[in-house]
């Protein structure tokens, strides 16, 4: 009893610490777009403006109140959901973020139930038959998809799919899909290159666990009684090292947020990360905010959920 | 990393005063050293000045005069993917260094230092990891403009934090060491602690170190220049080669292929010369 309280008392503190973690990031994420050169006032009232204009439209937005409490504003305006409104289209960023996350979502989601099942296998398979040349052709083609950018898994994607076999179309356009036939070809090219960038992530972690518990003395012992490799790995290494595998698929997960990034733009899928990229491109200060508090607040839990299984699964991390 | 997990350490048999590589890591060392000296060299190789339109033919095809073909207003491909190279190899450079050096020297204070300086700094960088790298770059560079300069510097506070933690956790292995105590109780300054002491000490694996974070920045310049926000046009790196020829895409044009051949074989290099450096460079703490 005591000992659980224990527990729950690291992980409370864990969460603690993400909390503060995340005010950090806001603070640093309101600072860095409000170093942004020119006042706001004149650049969206243009070259023509009168000083009374941008003086009146300064003192319309608050832009007079002190940095600190315009954060504080802001801030607790996004606790409360109210994220403003967009500079360029006047419409409430939380109209705009709303319908784009949950494209966003969908394509996470199809990522994950195909990645997770798929990553898993791949690494436990590697790491029971280490040494072997399955393993070696895993750890090459993990290795090579990790040190290319995300842009080009996603070009030699199209290269395969669209240009040599021509099964599938190069652009996506994730929009309405009248038959399930054409809503798979939409999201064929994007769910593609994510599962490749996100499992090549995950097949390394896993198969890096997986191999650290293999390498315990009651592995070995198992393995002298005379089990096979089979069941040495499935029954004995593979439900101690579930915590680690945990783990790792949470923190590969969180490579879905940067993957997403290139992939929606290079796809014109859209989603958050267009959303952003397009608003960097206009200078939309309340959009841009609020899509990297977003991602900001999807890659933080990720991180803190991979640390809490962690520390859940290992009794040596409770100290 | 996994293979030299396997491979027997060899213990005191290699008494030769060089450091010997394998064949991968000669490979890997080679194309870096291509890649950098045609980084310093590229103005004086490129058959045709970069930025002029050689042919009449936009996305031509490999041929005698082109040989990595042209992009998308018919300049050749082959003197901008070699004058790319100063931007990729020459960003990157600078930025890791900085990154390495900042977090590098501030992790060994911390860990010589101790107490609350090193609570405090920890737990701040900590925050700062919490944050994706292409999106911190892409705020960043969205709020102050992009230049070179600007792209060095967010590239180096990307990667700070995280060597910060790799050489605190090393050096704090050595702070504790007795010859350490033994400078210490002599009245050795903190300077002369971590110069002279530490950091001999975990220069290996710093260096090592070192290698992989520039894999990660070529990654995440070559994104940010993707998106459009890196090296700014007439000029491009490899990642801005890709995003300006990717209409050619479904065209199978060279133009798109051959920038991305070169960051590939930048980074897959790297990686083969860090993950086979003789174990006496990389565990030199262990």
């Amino acid at each position: 009893m005591h000992r659980s309280l224990q527990t729950w008392l690291l992980v409370a503190q864990r969460l603690g610490v993400a909390l503060i973690t995340l005010v950090i990031v806001s603070f640093a994420v309101f600072f860095a777009t409000e170093l942004l050169p020119g006042d706001v006032a004149e650049i969206l009232l243009g070259q023509a403006a009168t000083p009374e204009a941008v003086a009146g439209l300064r003192e319309a937005m608050g832009l007079n109140e002190p940095a600190i409490s315009r954060f504080l504003s802001w801030l607790s305006g996004l606790a409360t959901g109210d994220m403003g409104r967009s500079y360029v289209n006047d419409i409430e960023v939380a109209d705009l973020l709303g319908r784009r996350l949950s494209n966003s979502l969908r394509l996470a989601v199809v990522v994950t139930v195909i990645c997770v099942p798929f990553a898993l296998t791949c690494g436990i398979a590697a790491a029971m038959w280490k040494g072997s040349i399955l393993d070696r052709l895993v750890s090459i083609l993990t290795i090579s998809v990790i040190s290319i950018p995300e842009f080009m898994v996603a070009t030699l994607a199209v290269l395969v799919f669209a240009v040599w076999l021509s099964w599938l179309p190069a652009l996506s356009y994730g929009a309405d899909a009248s038959n399930f036939g054409a809503l798979l070809k939409a999201y064929a090219m994007p769910v593609i290159t994510l599962t490749c960038v996100v499992s090549a992530q995950m097949i390394r972690m896993t198969r890096a666990a997986v191999i650290e518990t293999i390498n315990t003395p009651y592995v070995e012992m198992a393995l002298l009684k005379g089990a096979s490799r089979r069941r040495m790995v499935l029954r004995h290494a593979l439900p101690n090292a579930l915590g680690p595998i945990a783990n790792a698929v949470a923190l590969s997960l969180s490579y879905l947020v940067g993957g997403v990034i290139i992939v929606e733009t290079v796809f014109n899928y859209p989603g958050v990360a267009k959303l952003m990229v397009d608003a960097v491109a206009t200078r939309d200060l309340p959009l841009i905010q609020s899509c990297a508090m977003v991602f900001c607040v999807s890659y933080l839990s990720l991180i803190t959920l991979a640390d809490v299984v962690a520390t859940l699964s290992n009794p040596r991390l409770r100290k | 990393m996994m293979q030299n997990t396997q491979s027997t350490p060899r213990k005191f048999s290699t008494e030769r005063l060089g450091y010997a590589f394998n064949t991968t890591g000669k490979i890997g060392l080679a194309v870096i050293l291509f890649w950098a000296v045609i980084a310093v060299i590229a103005p004086f190789i490129t058959p045709y000045p970069p930025g002029k339109i050689v042919d009449w033919d936009y996305f031509g095809p490999i041929s005698e005069s082109y040989w990595m073909g042209t992009d998308y207003l018919g300049r050749d491909i082959l003197s901008r993917v070699l004058m790319g190279a100063r931007y990729t190899v020459g960003i990157s450079l600078a930025g890791v260094t900085l990154a390495c050096m900042g977090g590098v020297v501030l992790g060994m204070i911390a860990a010589v230092i101790g107490g609350w300086f090193d609570t405090i700094l920890s737990r701040l960088l900590d925050a700062f990891n919490g944050i994706p790298s292409l999106l911190f770059g892409l705020v960043v560079v969205a709020a102050v403009g992009s230049s070179i300069p600007v792209l060095i510097l967010t590239l180096a506070a990307i990667y700070l934090p995280g060597s910060y933690r790799f050489a605190r956790a090393l050096a704090v292995n050595v702070n504790t060491m007795d010859f350490v105590t033994v400078a210490r109780a002599r009245g050795e300054k903190t300077t002369y602690l971590i110069r002279t002491e530490i950091l001999p000490n975990i220069l290996g694996p710093v260096l090592a170190d070192l290698g992989l974070r520039f894999v990660f920045i070529v990654l995440v310049l070559s994104g940010l220049s993707f998106l459009g926000i890196g090296v700014q046009p007439p000029h491009a790196d490899w990642g801005g080669l890709v995003r300006e020829n990717i209409e050619g895409l479904s065209l199978g044009a060279p133009a798109v292929i051959f920038p991305c051949i070169a960051i590939a074989s930048l980074t897959i290099s790297v990686n083969m010369f860090i993950d086979n450096l003789p174990q006496k460079i990389r565990d030199r703490s262990h």
